[in-house]
């Protein structure tokens, strides 16, 4: 799982009114490069709940990938941004696409419901009486 | 055989074994990709070259989320079958992948989801496979948060199997009351082999684009892969039932069109002896014909 995904996930169990965002506890994850694409960048951001994202981040365990506030969108997509190591929108590249959580748990919010992440993949059946 | 939906529950059919199959029958891999394909050209994504964030609900080993990768897509993938997914990730797929129901609801956020397609999959949903799950409940749930979660004007895309009019009904109700605009494609209609029905989802108030598109040999045309299938022995696909669910049995064909060949030579008798002008009889009359269109 990715934080990209993490980041769209909420909690589906009966009865909890905001399952958002999911705690992540990850005792395993990688990463895969993937080409970068301003544009993809560009049509996501709006949608990306900001604050969720940062705290998967230091979930990981990495508090200098992702500044607290969100880069103006000025500074994000800069001419040439995407060229320059380290550049906001490299980092927000990598921390949305190129990390891979392996094994782990999502937890809800409100109910405290674990959902596992086992080679990769959240296990997000709910039992009978969670439905 | 029976369809899979009568057989067991998909995180039951859709065992080792049976997920063993979509990585190795080359025809199951060919037939799920022109699938697949079809269904993105109908989700009709804005022509710019930009890649957007899609969903593969009943994703299974990855055949269909591959079509929207090797488009440059991102997308996430939801399966109930652990067996499926197993094989997506030795398949190497580029999607992320999620183990749920799709009955149970997706659990997005809404309005994040650029467009979804689903393929061979939905009709599972009109199954009881518990006590506790009714078809409606699991239907509703399924499409309201399926068009909670996609923006607006997003279009969602299923390629489905009925089994019969009714299924078909309920599924395409169940959409409509979600708040979708839309209805059923159905490529070539004509042909009981390469019919396939996709149901075409538009999220939001119905516009000039929401029209539906055409069917593919929609006018009588045949598609040059009538004739494919059962070239595929060798596989000894048992799931090749899936595929060809629409091909009526040979009992129905019977019934409908040849009334046989005595009630037949009646007939013409009978018009003879009211002085009508009817063909002699010769050894071709009243024979089994092949059924074209
Ligand atoms: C015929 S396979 C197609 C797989 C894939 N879309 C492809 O084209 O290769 C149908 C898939 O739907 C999945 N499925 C059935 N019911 C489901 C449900 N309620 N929720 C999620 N997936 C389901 C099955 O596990 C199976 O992998």
């Amino acid at each position: 799982m990715r934080l990209l995904t993490h980041n769209m996930l909420a909690s589906n169990v009966r009865g909890v009114t905001s399952g958002y965002p999911l705690k992540l506890e990850a005792t395993n994850w990688c990463t895969k490069e993937v080409d970068l694409n301003a544009d993809f960048i560009r049509g996501l951001l709006p949608k990306i709940d900001w604050r969720a994202l940062v705290a998967a981040t230091r979930a990981l365990n990495l508090p200098e990938l992702l500044p607290e506030e969100q880069p103006s969108e000025e500074e994000i997509f800069a001419e040439g941004a995407a060229n320059v190591e380290g550049s906001a929108i490299r980092r927000i590249h990598h921390a949305l696409l190129e990390i891979h959580v392996q094994q782990g748990a999502l937890i809800c919010p409100e109910s405290g419901r674990s959902f596992p992440i086992e080679k990769g993949i959240p296990n997000m059946m709910l039992h009978e009486d969670e439905v | 055989m029976p369809r899979p939906e009568i057989q067991a529950p998909p995180d039951v059919f859709y065992n080792e074994a049976e997920a063993r199959k979509y990585t190795t029958s080359s025809r199951i891999i060919e037939i799920q990709a022109r699938i697949s394909e079809r269904a993105l050209e109908l989700l009709a994504l804005p022509n710019d070259g930009v890649p957007k964030l899609l969903l593969d609900i009943g994703c299974g080993s990855g055949l269909s989320g591959e079509t929207l990768s090797e488009h440059g897509h991102q997308w996430i993938g939801y399966d109930i079958s652990q067996s499926m997914l197993d094989v997506a990730l030795e398949r190497e797929t580029e999607g992320d992948l999620l183990l749920a129901d799709m009955g149970q609801g997706l659990g997005l956020r809404p309005g994040v989801i650029d467009g979804a397609i689903s393929i061979s999959a939905v009709q599972w949903l009109c199954n009881a496979d518990k006590s506790s799950h009714d078809p409606r409940l699991r239907l509703k749930a399924f499409f309201g948060s399926l068009y909670r979660c996609l923006a607006r004007g997003a279009r969602a895309v299923l390629q489905f199997y009925a089994d019969n009019v009714k299924q078909s009904e309920m599924i395409v109700t169940y959409a409509m009351r979600a708040g979708f605009a839309g209805g059923v494609v159905i490529d070539w209609p004509h042909s009981s082999k390469a019919k396939k029905s996709y149901l075409v989802l538009t999220c939001g108030a119905p516009s000039v684009h929401t029209s539906l598109p055409k069917g593919k040999g929609e006018d009588g045309e045949m598609c040059s892969d009538d004739d494919d299938g059962d070239s595929s022995g060798e596989d000894g696909d048992r799931t090749v039932g899936i595929y060809e669910r629409n091909r009526p049995n040979k009992k129905q064909k019977t019934k409908k069109n040849g009334k046989g060949k005595q009630w037949l030579l009646k007939k013409k008798e009978q018009m003879r002896r009211k002085g009508h002008d009817v063909p002699t009889d010769t050894k071709y009359t009243g024979r089994k014909r092949k059924t074209y269109f």
